[in-house]
């Protein structure tokens, strides 16, 4: 099947940014499985007296859409506080990036995920309340 | 540079098929149905495109009849067949889990709306059945037995012969689906035993939309499209002439350099096979090797990436290709076959099937050599799930 990627989706997986991981990172976070075919994972550094996301990078293993989205919620929650980067959600991803293909719009609810575990791992390290995660249905 | 690598999914009408096609667009466009003079040229036209298509598999033209694709073939045998046994209380279908969809879907169809039982038979490693499993799958309920000549995903040519002499001394009917076999590999329906073959023109440089089903004498399915007496009263429809003109023409060239292309083509698709292996650790080859393989077909996996993301990478390259992955599809699961061959979900998912034809050159072999080892390299560099094998295999990434 062609799939009809915009422009933005294209750029984002031909030049991903944030790809790789940080080492001893404050909170890292993994979403997805290889049956489905996308694993995402967040590695985050948090800047623990302002609780600024100083540094965030990825590692993907998916379609095109699932590195763009990667791509595009790193990007979206670097230089934010991580109670304003939970409030990102798989929609504003899949906004940015110009839309999705509806078949593919899992692959932004995966950041989402990605994101708030990582968020948690970093609050549990940090003796913070755990955030219930939302479980979409796609 | 263009290097289509798909010549499985479609091929191009070659130049002297479409001028063989030509004049039976405006210039004799008679209705090979009517009376008059004028329509003569087209019966004419059909007639000797049906020589052409059963002298090349050994039949005889009263044996073949032409439908709309492979796929209308394919559901003509099965339903036509399941439909009439049905009535003579047999009411079991067997095939495999590694068919096309034509069969896969037209089966559960059967299943759901006439009570057919299907048995689906298993395919080993390499996606051979087991003789011995087919055997003991037949009943005095078995209405027929439809096993694919060669897959269309990873290649893997059944051993059809020795399937039609089961068959036969069971007398029970065998079709077999031969779209991708039929523009590759020599066909003798008769040394073979095969009571019924489905066939495509595009597959073999003619055109799309036509097809054909063979019938050994004394096959008589029920009729799957109603309407007309074209194609002795089995087939309604007005002739697609242009379509099968092409479709008689497509494969008295294909025959004609058969051998030819096959040699080529397996020393090209060998190459590619041994250079991918050389060049690309832990890249898993899918199907058989050598002559039970389509000398066009090469299947990998790449485990630690997903497909789709290596075909755009492929594509901003110039190279088509296709994939097993499930995000190239409308559903979720990756490819029928490779699960049934046993490959894990995500070594499905990072497949990548590539077909040669008469579009490929050396120059497509050395560039694509040259090209996937980087992209496969630089999607596993920013996989997670690259990252965990290495780890499995004690490597560093």
């Amino acid at each position: 099947m062609a799939l009809d990627y915009s422009q933005k989706v294209m750029d984002h997986f031909m030049n991903p940014h944030n790809v790789g991981e940080i080492p001893n990172a404050d909170g890292v976070g993994e979403a997805g499985n290889p049956k489905c075919g996308d694993i995402m994972k967040i590695y985050l550094k948090v800047n623990p007296d302002t609780q600024i996301i100083e540094d965030v990078k990825f590692k993907t293993f998916g379609c095109a859409s699932a590195i763009a989205s990667s791509s595009m919620a790193t990007d979206m929650i670097k230089g934010r506080t991580i109670e304003d980067a939970w409030n990102l959600t798989n929609n504003a991803v899949a906004e940015a990036l110009d839309g999705l293909p509806p078949i593919k719009m899992h692959c932004s609810v995966l950041a989402e995920e990605a994101i708030h575990t990582a968020l948690n791992d970093y609050r549990a390290k940090h003796g913070m309340n755990i955030i219930p995660m939302e479980h979409h249905e796609d | 540079m263009f290097c289509y690598m798909d010549h499985t999914a479609t091929t191009p009408v070659s130049p002297e098929v479409l001028s063989a096609m030509m004049p039976y667009f405006s210039e004799n466009f008679g209705n090979p149905s009517s009376v008059y003079s004028f329509s003569r040229k087209s019966r004419a036209a059909i007639e000797k495109a049906r020589e052409q298509v059963a002298s090349s598999i050994n039949a005889d033209p009263s044996e073949i009849f032409f439908t709309g694709s492979g796929t209308e073939a394919d559901n003509w045998a099965l339903k036509g067949t399941l439909e009439k046994a049905i009535k003579l209380g047999k009411n079991h279908l067997i095939t495999t889990k590694i068919e096309h969809h034509a069969i896969l879907h037209t089966a559960e169809y059967l299943s759901k709306f006439h009570g057919v039982d299907v048995t689906y038979l298993d395919v080993d490693s390499e996606g051979f059945i087991n003789l011995d499993e087919l055997k003991a799958a037949i009943t005095d309920k078995t209405a027929l037995i439809s096993i694919m000549f060669a897959n269309n995903e990873v290649g893997t040519i059944e051993p059809v012969t020795e399937i039609g002499t089961i068959c036969r001394e069971k007398k029970i009917p065998f079709h077999t689906d031969a779209v991708q076999a039929a523009a590759h590999l020599n066909i003798d329906v008769k040394a073979m035993n095969i009571d019924m073959l489905s066939m495509s023109a595009h597959k073999m440089y003619g055109p799309k939309g036509v097809g054909a089903l063979y019938l050994r004498k004394g096959m008589r399915p029920e009729n799957f499209i109603h309407g007309g007496a074209q194609e002795k009263k089995h087939r309604a429809s007005t002739e697609n002439i242009s379509g099968i003109v092409g479709f008689g023409e497509a494969m008295k060239i294909l025959k004609s350099r058969l051998d030819d292309d096959k040699a080529i083509n397996s020393a090209r698709r060998d190459k590619l096979i041994a250079g991918i292996l050389g060049k690309i650790p832990h890249a898993k080859l899918n199907g058989a090797t050598g002559d039970k393989r389509l000398p066009n077909n090469i299947n990998f996996s790449f485990i630690g990436v997903e497909g789709e993301t290596l075909l755009l990478d492929l594509d901003y390259k110039g190279i088509s290709a296709s994939t097993g992955s499930a995000c190239s599809s409308e559903s979720l699961d990756p490819s029928h076959v490779l699960l049934a061959l046993g490959l894990k979900h995500e070594m499905a998912h990072g497949s990548l099937r590539f077909t040669i034809g008469r579009l490929t050159t050396d120059e497509h072999i050395n560039y694509l050599l040259e090209v996937l080892p980087e992209i496969v390299a630089k999607r596993r560099a920013m996989s997670p799930l690259w990252e965990d094998y290495l780890k499995t295999l004690g490597e560093k990434a």
